[in-house]
């Protein structure tokens, strides 16, 4: 047995210092820098690279020379970690900033309160009022299709699906996920467009959106409904509540912030989806607020049509159009949150 | 007040048989004990007694269970009228997560929809009052069901049950996950309950049983695999002293078990 006094104590090790590993850090960047005034090593992005696996290894060998392995492999996991974290970051804030900071050139009250109606790509006029309209008119449609369908579908996998039938039904979602959205716009162009002679329209765009979000909501409300214990279920049943009752005040509200998740999931993919808008709603430069005939706008065919132009307005128009389908989307997903904070399940 | 009269039931998992050929008759207004080793079926058998059995799916029972004389498996009786006579406390608390205190004791009636709104407010304070609770909660009714420690959701759990007014209550081990103050303030509950309500209890604690219950049940299983079955069933008075079976005797003197 040792004493903790003779400092040979088991429970003791050494520590690699904040400042020490910092200091060691910047070793490992000075030696890269060394590396690229020295030999004929050189590009910025290249340095970058160099210098965080210097940096890096730096860190690690003060730490190995301090401390022992447990903990030099705790650091390494810790700096893959942070680094993982911040390319992360860092991609979704550049696209964010930079969006921000090309969109707001163009972005007024005018721009939201006025159509593309006769206005030239030179033109400093013009606005997306026309294809917020329809973006909302086309989501909203395309979620009072796919929701109420898609919870159902959900339910019954969960709830009373059972062998082949249930299979089936799972593998055809599995599959629709894996659907080009251009098949899915294809597939209303042939169907509803032009085989039932229905002509362009936003609610075949939101038909083809629909196709795309059935299968996300469906796989994530299933996923949220099985989560809930059956134990609530009993306890429904226990007070002689019927089956369907059960589900329906006990089950799917104790999921529901897991379901609007994957609802706004569901919507925040659709509502930036291009492809099958150009075979549906084709696209207009008017104001044309009945989706149900003819052609009509959205804020991705607009950002589409606005950016194809060669002129620096028309540019401008794209990244103001850009940013407004970010805000549509970050405010769709924080009113339902907020709609549906109170539940059983995180 | 109603008898349950359960006659040779046995009950499956699917091919797993839990519980084998079990007799026994409850009395109206007693607390009757199940007791025994884990796995002898005792839970299996209590949930036999208002159809509970059967929501696991690939689960069936043969045999009769009588409630006052009529077979609640018999064809044409709706499950769900039985579990309304029928009340269930489970093992462990399951407030309904979603719901305000207020809501998880009219949760029974409101989803029935047998009340108004307006009529709810009196039954959960006497449902909370039967539980023992009302005065602990009267403040915070709205506050969420889960907010509350894990044996006051027991007792919410046992309002809850009782604000539908079902005949007979099924408790399901309602202490094993409580404190002994919990416990103790549930016990005392079963006694007041019992001048009411016919109760089944199935619990681990043999003190427990010998304590709030008139009549006790041992149930024991050969080996593991093996179904369990009913080996004893008398007033706990004679079941703790003298028992007629020399398990029975093993098992509460805590020779196995």
């Amino acid at each position: 047995m040792t004493s903790p006094a003779a400092g040979t104590s088991v429970l003791r090790s050494g520590r690699l210092g904040r400042r020490q590993g910092a200091a060691a850090a910047l070793a490992g960047t000075a030696v890269a820098a060394g590396a690229f005034v020295l030999t004929p090593l050189q590009g910025r992005a290249d340095f970058l690279l160099v210098a965080y696996l210097s940096a890096t290894a730096g860190y690690l060998v003060a730490a190995a020379r301090t401390e022992g392995r447990r903990s030099v492999v705790d650091r390494l996991a810790a700096v893959l970690v942070a680094t993982t974290v911040g390319i992360c970051l860092l991609a979704l804030g550049s696209v964010l900033v930079y969006t921000a900071a090309r969109g707001v050139k163009a972005l007024d009250w005018y721009f939201f309160t006025h159509s593309m109606n006769g206005v030239g790509p030179r033109d400093d006029a013009g606005g997306a009022y026309h294809a917020i309209i329809g973006t909302l008119e086309q989501v909203v449609l395309a979620s009072a299709l796919s929701v109420p369908t898609g919870l159902l579908v959900a339910i019954y996998l969960t709830e009373y699906g059972q062998g082949r039938p249930a299979l089936v039904v799972r593998t055809v979602v599995d599959v629709m996920v894996g659907i080009p959205s251009i098949v899915a716009g294809l597939f209303i162009y042939a169907f509803w467009v032009l085989g039932l002679g229905q002509g362009f329209s936003g609610f075949a765009a939101a038909m083809a959106l629909s196709i795309l979000m059935l299968p996300i909501v469906v796989r994530s409300a299933e996923e949220m409904i099985k989560l809930v214990p059956s134990a609530l279920r009993e306890a429904a049943y226990a007070l002689g509540i019927p089956r369907w009752k059960a589900i329906l005040r006990v089950v799917l509200p104790t999921a529901s912030a897991g379901i609007t998740t994957g609802v706004m999931l569901a919507v925040a993919r659709v509502t930036g989806e291009t492809a099958p808008l150009l075979l549906t709603a084709f696209g207009f430069d008017s104001i044309h607020n009945d989706p149900f005939s003819g052609p009509q706008s959205s804020l991705p065919l607009f950002v589409f049509s606005q950016a194809s132009s060669a002129f620096g307005t028309a540019i401008d128009r794209a990244w103001a159009g850009a940013l407004t389908l970010i805000a549509v989307v970050l405010l769709l997903t924080v009113t339902a949150r907020l709609l549906t904070r109170r539940s059983g399940l995180a | 007040m109603k008898r349950i009269e359960a006659n040779h039931v046995s009950a499956w998992y699917g091919g797993f048989k839990a519980v084998d050929d079990v007799s026994l008759t409850i009395e109206p207004k007693q607390v009757t004990a199940l007791i025994g080793p884990s796995g002898c079926g005792k839970s299996t058998f209590i949930r036999t007694l208002n159809r509970m059995h059967e929501v696991i799916p690939g689960a069936r029972i043969e045999g009769e269970v009588l409630l006052d004389g009529e077979d609640i498996y018999a064809t044409g009786i709706d499950p769900v009228s039985v579990r309304r006579t029928i009340g269930m406390v489970f093992q462990r608390p399951n407030p309904f997560p979603t719901m305000s205190i207020r809501d998880n004791v009219s949760a029974g009636l409101r989803l029935n929809g047998t009340r108004k709104r307006a009529d709810l407010d009196p039954v959960v304070e006497r449902a909370l009052q039967g539980a023992g609770l009302w005065k602990e909660v009267r403040d915070r009714l709205d506050r969420p069901g889960a907010s509350l420690s894990g044996g006051q959701q027991q007792r919410l759990c046992i309002a809850r049950a009782i604000a539908v007014e079902p005949q007979i209550l099924l408790m399901d081990e309602p202490c094993s996950a409580l404190d002994p103050v919990s416990t103790l303030r549930i016990e005392d509950l079963i006694a007041e309950l019992k001048d009411q309500y016919t109760i089944v209890i199935v619990t681990h604690n043999m003190q427990q049983a010998a304590r709030v219950s008139d009549s006790t049940a041992f149930f024991t299983l050969q080996a593991a695999g093996d179904p369990g079955r009913l080996v004893e069933f008398g007033a706990t008075s004679k079941i703790f002293t003298r028992p007629d079976d020399e398990r029975t005797e093993a098992y509460i003197t805590g020779r196995f078990g």
